[in-house]
């Protein structure tokens, strides 16, 4: 593939689990917890859905100690 | 790649619910040996149960019922491929289980004077144990674990087991959060690396909206089989009725004694029993087949009281999600049916009977090798069996390891998987997991869905081969965490595999759905009533071949003529023959 001028073509897709930036204390524990283990923390340390593999279990919602994660269905699933 | 070891007496290779069991009881037996769990993702959450569940399918309460009876219910209910001995273990030892589990606080069902309650879903007895809060099922047995000083490694999967000649010591294992390569020397090994989820498409499109929890993806299975382990009703596969788009169980078992039922679009009762089985499937694809479809749970005959704690089990345990994925649609229980359909096509000895061959013992065919849960064949074992099984396994690993000395792992098997890893993991630009993902489910949604035919099955044979050559080498991975993924495609490629030559040895019938195939259209108890074993033999091929069942303990009792249901009663639930 390496004589392509581009490999991937970018795609948009929306997160289905939402980290609320304000309330988020970077404690790690969603991240941790995630089966799929999909989210990370960020530059600033805070939570973020990296990988589009949701199973909308809500660990990372439910164990989340200030209650910062929304898991939403992803869209093709609602 | 950089390199990781550890040293264990007894290894578990997954710490979902039979894992996590194993080694608390693995430590119970021996506190003196070392137990060293490894879990793909955190033992907390993981596995198939990560939020808990609603319910024990399957528990055998004194006085409520017998194992003699659950054991007859079971041969029944897999029409007669059962090692009796092994579910009779089961039934008579999941109580002290259930004990246990309420001392370390899992919340049961009980009447005013303290007893277990338990309700009717199997085609005669009572086994239904509702646990209506225990969504922190999972935290509990995490929590034991610790408390046992097992040692726990997280985000570490297992991916081929190290053995010398026909015995399991140790594991090689991937961090898919660093990329190291990890290499576990142990004198026992239990496996309980769970189902294999992923083999069917989802009717919604979403890879990763499967009936099982995603990252049980058939590495068990895999694992074993490269060990040179024998596994057993490969062509018994899992389908389940589930609620249409969302991976949240039909959940019959829940409403049923709310007055809850299975109805037609005009609302009217299906009868039959709402049992999972291969039959109830095949009485469910032919009511799709004639046009009497879909089905719906209906519940909005009820009062509110009623659905408003139908919603508190469905809504806090199990699947949380299916809350919003009901208010996404603008559905309520109490005006609206819920659209019912099958899941995709999976293989797991929980619901059905695919697994590694295990004795009552829990030991597999290779020496030092355990199994447990849903990727050991102990059929319809559910949440129950696991822990169950997963105690047996534990304990008669550490019983094992305490008798061993530790065996120096073969370089050559080390240096293959590294091998094997590293070309993922070098390969950046290559196609995307997701893309290969979909493109083997693809063929098995095709081709390996019932009704099987022999044509069918060898094309899918020969698909799964081109596939090997051509796509799994342009499979690649920019992190740690892909390489995962893309290695999870591998175990999905194996298991399909194995599902095509498995489902085409059988030359006949059984299990309603799960094995209806075309060309043996009718069950064949004369030929077949044994065990199909799939293998791979020293030289590396797929050995296929039969097995005799071991001997009943109980006596068969004879089926009931067919459209003659089982006795029932009206608060109890009915079934889906027509």
């Amino acid at each position: 593939m390496s004589n392509l001028s581009a490999n991937f073509v970018p795609q948009r897709v929306e997160a289905s689990v939402i980290i609320d930036r304000d309330k988020c204390i970077g404690c790690n524990i969603c991240v941790q917890v995630c089966p799929m283990g999909i989210l990370t923390l960020d530059q600033d340390g805070k939570a973020y859905m990296q990988y589009d593999e949701c199973w909308y279990c809500t660990p990372c919602q439910t164990d989340c100690p200030v209650d910062a994660v929304t898991v939403n269905i992803p869209y093709l699933v609602r | 790649m950089e390199t990781r070891t550890y040293t264990t007496d007894v290894l578990i290779i997954g710490g979902g619910t039979a894992g996590t069991m194993a080694a608390i009881k693995a430590k119970a037996a021996h506190p003196e040996l070392e137990v060293l769990v490894l879990d793909k993702a955190d033992i907390r959450r993981s596995g198939a149960i990560s939020m808990g569940m609603d319910g024990l399918n399957n528990a055998v309460i004194p006085g409520k019922a017998t194992p003699e009876e659950y054991t007859l219910e079971i041969t029944a209910s897999n029409d007669g491929i059962v090692d009796q001995l092994a579910v009779f273990r089961q039934a008579s030892e999941c109580y002290s289980i259930v004990q246990e589990l309420d001392s370390w606080g899992v919340d049961f069902e009980k009447d005013v004077n303290g007893n277990y309650e338990v309700y009717r879903v199997h085609r005669k007895g009572r086994y239904v144990l509702p646990m209506p809060k225990a969504s922190d099922l999972k935290l509990i047995l995490a929590k034991k674990v610790k408390q046992m000083r097992c040692k726990v490694v997280n985000r570490v999967m297992a991916t081929r087991l190290l053995t010398k000649g026909n015995q399991a010591v140790g594991a090689i294992g991937y961090d898919v959060r660093t990329g190291e390569l990890v290499i576990v020397q142990a004198k026992a090994v239990v496996m309980t690396a769970g189902a294999a989820g992923r083999m069917g498409l989802t009717d919604s499109g979403y890879l990763y909206s499967t009936y099982e929890n995603p990252t049980n993806s058939g590495e068990g299975f895999a694992m074993a089989y490269h060990a040179g382990a024998e596994l057993t009703g490969i062509e018994c596969y899992q389908i389940n009725p589930t609620m249409k788009d969302y991976n949240g169980p039909a959940c019959a078992y829940v409403a049923g004694p709310f007055g809850g039922y299975t109805a037609n679009a005009k609302g009217e009762r299906v009868t039959g029993c709402d049992y999972w089985s291969g039959e109830l499937i095949m009485n469910m694809w032919k009511m799709a087949n004639k046009g009497e479809w879909p089905l719906f749970l209906k519940l909005s005959h009820l009062d509110d009281a009623a659905i408003s704690q139908i919603e508190a089990i469905l809504h806090n345990n199990e699947r949380p999600s299916r809350d919003r994925f009901h208010a996404g649609r603008g559905k309520d229980y109490r005006t609206d049916m819920v659209e019912l359909h099958f899941s995709e096509l999976g293989l797991c000895s929980g619901h059905s009977a695919s697994g590694v061959l295990v004795n009552h013992e829990a030991e597999t065919s290779v020496k030092g090798l355990y199994a447990a849960g849903d990727m050991a064949c102990v059929p319809h074992q559910y949440l129950l069996g696991a822990l169950t099984f997963g105690k047996i396994a534990g304990t008669n690993a550490a019983h094992f390891a305490d008798s061993v000395t530790h065996i120096e792992p073969d370089p050559g098997q080390i240096e293959a998987e590294k091998q094997r890893i590293a070309r993922i993991a070098g390969h950046s630009d290559g196609v995307p997991h997701q893309q290969v993902e979909y493109k083997i489910r693809r063929i098995v949604t095709q081709y390996l869905m019932p009704p099987k035919t022999i044509v069918k099955m060898e094309m899918a044979l020969e698909k799964i081969a081109h596939f090997r050559k051509v796509d799994l080498q342009l499979l690649g991975a920019r992190d740690p965490h892909e390489v995962g993924r893309a290695l999870e495609v591998h175990s999905i490629v194996d298991c399909a595999e194995l599902m095509a030559k498995a489902s085409l040895f059988r030359k006949e019938s059984r299990w309603g759905f799960y094995h209806y195939f075309l060309d043996y259209p009718e069950r064949d108890d004369e030929n077949w009533l044994k065990r199909v074993i799939v293998r791979k033999s020293a030289s590396g091929d797929c050995e296929l071949y039969t097995k005799e069942l071991p001997p009943y303990i109980l006596k068969p009792e004879p089926e009931p003529e067919a459209g003659v249901e089982a006795e029932a009663d009206s608060t109890d639930q009915q079934a889906l023959t027509h």
